[in-house]
């Protein structure tokens, strides 16, 4: 694979510094890195209880350079919503604020705060990144663990029985302005994003795949890997969603089998050859399911026959 | 200028006066014309603030919580299940030192559902490191409202005011609306000392380890021990520009008393009537006032009954209840007189009524008092008044 040099890209803003308190192969810092880099030094960041509040480091100490507003867990978008309205009334209407959740405080616990702010098209930048378990208090299940996955509350012999939540189409459901799903394992596709998402108004989510390799088991060399695994295998494909109507992919998937993706992993050792297929199984569904999406037109009164 | 308005009202005026900027709430029987009228004077112009609608008590207190730390005036009001829901959030607007201010209308907690008027909503909350104000009237609402943000600007601290539901957020009384320009003198644009500010960037409450920890609680506790000469600074402003003052305690009629009736919120306008009747008929009996619970004015209220002589007996009347335990104002109270020689240490009856709304009537408190006067010692137990077992 071609080296690229996302400094060639994007500048350096350097808003997350070296010294963060990150797990050796954690993706999360790189996210943080980039989606930062994208929206530059203008912007306020609210962190909800996460891996990410250990990671920005304790007090008096902080690597993000940017103000940051440590909260409790379900209630990201709300003081989000809360800090707009302030900048509003101080005329600060060109500060950036960036709502930055882990998938517990999206998915589950935030999941009625994040609705709420969707709903009232608040005008902030909601990230979630995603490492599909409660991976800060020891990789317990969260409704975004994937079907068949070990978790420390889902053990082996009875692994995850819930599909994942299908966060995308919930935040799309919404019809707020942007939408869309990313990994730092592709930057450029992330980037572009968070610039497409810098240039708009109202709610903005984007839904980061962040592999962890305590919590994946897997090497800590293998996260960025896997998380190409991921979207080539349409595990996670890359989409975006815009004003809630119009799907599109924003890349090329390989169609991959899923199986190499679970194999490397130690979360998934314990699978069946047929619960893989299940998987294959549901994979293919999702995705042709996404297709439809993707090619059907918006409803319009015209399309729909009326008038 | 006067006007004729109820308790919820005089709540939204206050906030009106103080130039709220950012405003966040969640309806909740009887706090909603609270936010029915502030809505209105954000739609018609004459309040210049942004209302966020949020979907959730717990949510409005994080959007306050999170204006608050960008820098701006903050306000809130809710009632019973929507305060406990906000419990959470309580705690780290304490933590995080913001200003807040917000409106409790007193309403009972279930199950089994009630709508109707206790303490035990806001008294559930008295370690959340928020300043508590009980309020009588709603002259002393609007007025209060206006200085709560003053104290807590002063000291870095969220400060919550409580009037009975229906009891008084819906009796409509004359009220003297201060003028906008005197308040605008009183009450200048807050300048927050610390916020989320891009040229300056910060981190607000991350992870402190146990090294520190304690000093920030500590810096707090000091911060709410010096509420009561902050508020008594103030209100002496207050009384000089608008000509009304209440204080954190008021003794009403307690010379020569024998037996003092100690009060928060409505109960205390019945409860003078009672004493005034009996004064008039020459029983020896006065009124102590409890308007600030926390931080609870042990030293201020020590030093009130200390100079009355004869010693009276106190008969708490508790409008909330700590299951397993008694009356909360009585706890506190006989725990603040503790430290006073024996010769000196009134006694202490405490008595639980008016809960989930039951009307506390003169002829209650009638009652309270004949079994107050009765008591040869008064119990450890709180007696309950009124109740059909």
């Amino acid at each position: 694979m071609s080296q690229i040099r996302i400094g060639e890209f994007i500048p350096e803003n350097r808003l997350l510094d070296s010294g963060h308190l990150a797990c050796p192969g954690c993706a999360a810092p790189l996210g943080m890195k980039l989606v930062l880099n994208a929206l530059g030094p203008n912007t306020v960041c609210v962190l909800p209880a996460s891996c990410f509040t250990i990671i920005s480091g304790p007090w008096p100490q902080s690597s993000l350079q940017v103000p940051v507003f440590h909260t409790a867990f379900a209630t990201g978008p709300a003081v989000a919503s809360g800090v707009r309205a302030a900048l509003d009334m101080q005329g600060k209407q060109d500060t950036t604020v960036l709502v930055w959740v882990g998938d517990g405080g999206t998915f589950d616990i935030g999941i009625q705060s994040l609705s709420g702010a969707a709903e009232r098209n608040e005008n902030i930048v909601y990230v979630c990144y995603d490492n599909e378990a409660y991976m800060n208090t020891g990789i317990q299940r969260s409704s975004a663990t994937p079907w068949g996955a070990w978790t420390t509350t889902t053990p082996a012999q009875f692994p995850e029985a819930s599909n994942k939540k299908d966060m995308l189409a919930i935040m799309a459901a919404h019809n707020i302005p942007y939408a869309a799903t990313a990994t730092p394992a592709y930057p450029m596709d992330l980037i572009e994003k968070v610039n497409k998402a810098k240039a708009m108004r109202g709610t903005r989510f984007i839904h980061l795949l962040s592999p962890c390799p305590p919590g994946w088991k897997c090497g800590d060399d293998e996260g960025l890997e896997l998380a190409r695994m991921a979207v080539q295998s349409c595990v996670f494909p890359l989409m975006e969603v815009e004003g809630g109507q119009r799907w599109r992919f924003t890349m090329d998937h390989a169609h991959d089998s899923v199986e190499p993706y679970l194999r490397r992993q130690g979360r998934f050792r314990h699978l069946s050859a047929e619960q893989v297929a299940h998987i294959q199984a549901e994979v293919t569904a999702r995705w042709e399911s996404l297709q439809r999406r993707v090619t059907s037109e918006p409803l319009t009164l015209a399309n729909a026959g009326v008038g | 200028m006067k006007k004729v308005m109820v308790g919820n009202h005089a709540v939204s005026w206050g906030a009106r006066l103080a130039r709220v900027e950012v405003i966040s709430a969640y309806p909740i029987t009887p706090q909603t014309q609270v936010v029915e009228k502030l809505s209105e004077m954000c739609a018609d112009g004459t309040l210049a603030a942004r209302f966020i609608k949020v979907e959730s008590e717990h949510s409005a207190m994080a959007a306050v919580i999170g204006a608050s730390a960008a820098g701006v005036r903050t306000f809130t009001a809710s009632s019973s299940h929507g305060l406990l829901y906000m419990h959470e959030m309580l705690h780290w607007a304490g933590g995080a030192r913001l200003p807040v201010v917000m409106v409790n209308v007193n309403r009972a907690v279930g199950a089994p559902w009630n709508i109707w008027t206790d303490q035990n909503d806001s008294l559930a909350q008295r370690d959340t490191g928020w300043s508590q104000l009980y309020c009588e009237h709603n002259q002393e609402v609007v007025d209060t409202t206006i200085m709560a943000f003053k104290l807590a600007e002063t000291l870095s601290v969220p400060v919550m005011l409580m009037l009975d539901g229906f009891y008084l957020s819906h009796t409509a009384e004359p009220v003297d609306i201060p003028d906008q320009e005197m308040v605008d003198r009183f009450l200048p644009k807050r300048v927050a000392p610390y916020r989320l500010d891009t040229e300056h960037p910060h981190a607000f409450g991350g992870l402190v380890k146990p090294d520190a920890y304690m000093e920030m609680r500590w810096l707090q506790q000091e911060a709410l021990n010096k509420v009561p000469e902050t508020l008594a600074a103030i209100e002496k402003d207050w009384l000089r520009m608008f000509g009304r003052s209440y204080g954190p305690i008021e003794l009403y009629r307690a010379e020569d008393a024998d037996l003092l009736l100690v009060t928060s919120g409505t109960v205390t306008s019945t409860a003078r009537a009672v004493v005034d009747a009996r004064r008039a008929a020459g029983e020896k009996i006065g009124l102590l006032k409890v308007k600030m619970f926390r931080p609870f004015p042990s030293a201020l209220l020590r030093e009130a009954v200390r100079g009355l002589r004869p010693v009276p007996r106190l008969a708490v009347l508790d409008r909330n209840i700590s299951p397993g335990h008694g009356g909360i104002f009585a706890e506190e109270l006989r725990s603040a007189l503790y430290d006073l020689p024996h010769s000196e240490r009134p006694e202490v009856c405490g008595f639980v009524l008016g809960l989930g709304g039951r009307d506390i009537t003169p002829a209650v408190i009638g009652d309270v008092i004949e079994q107050a006067r009765a008591a040869t010692v008064p119990t450890r137990e709180d007696l309950w008044v009124g109740v059909n077992p």
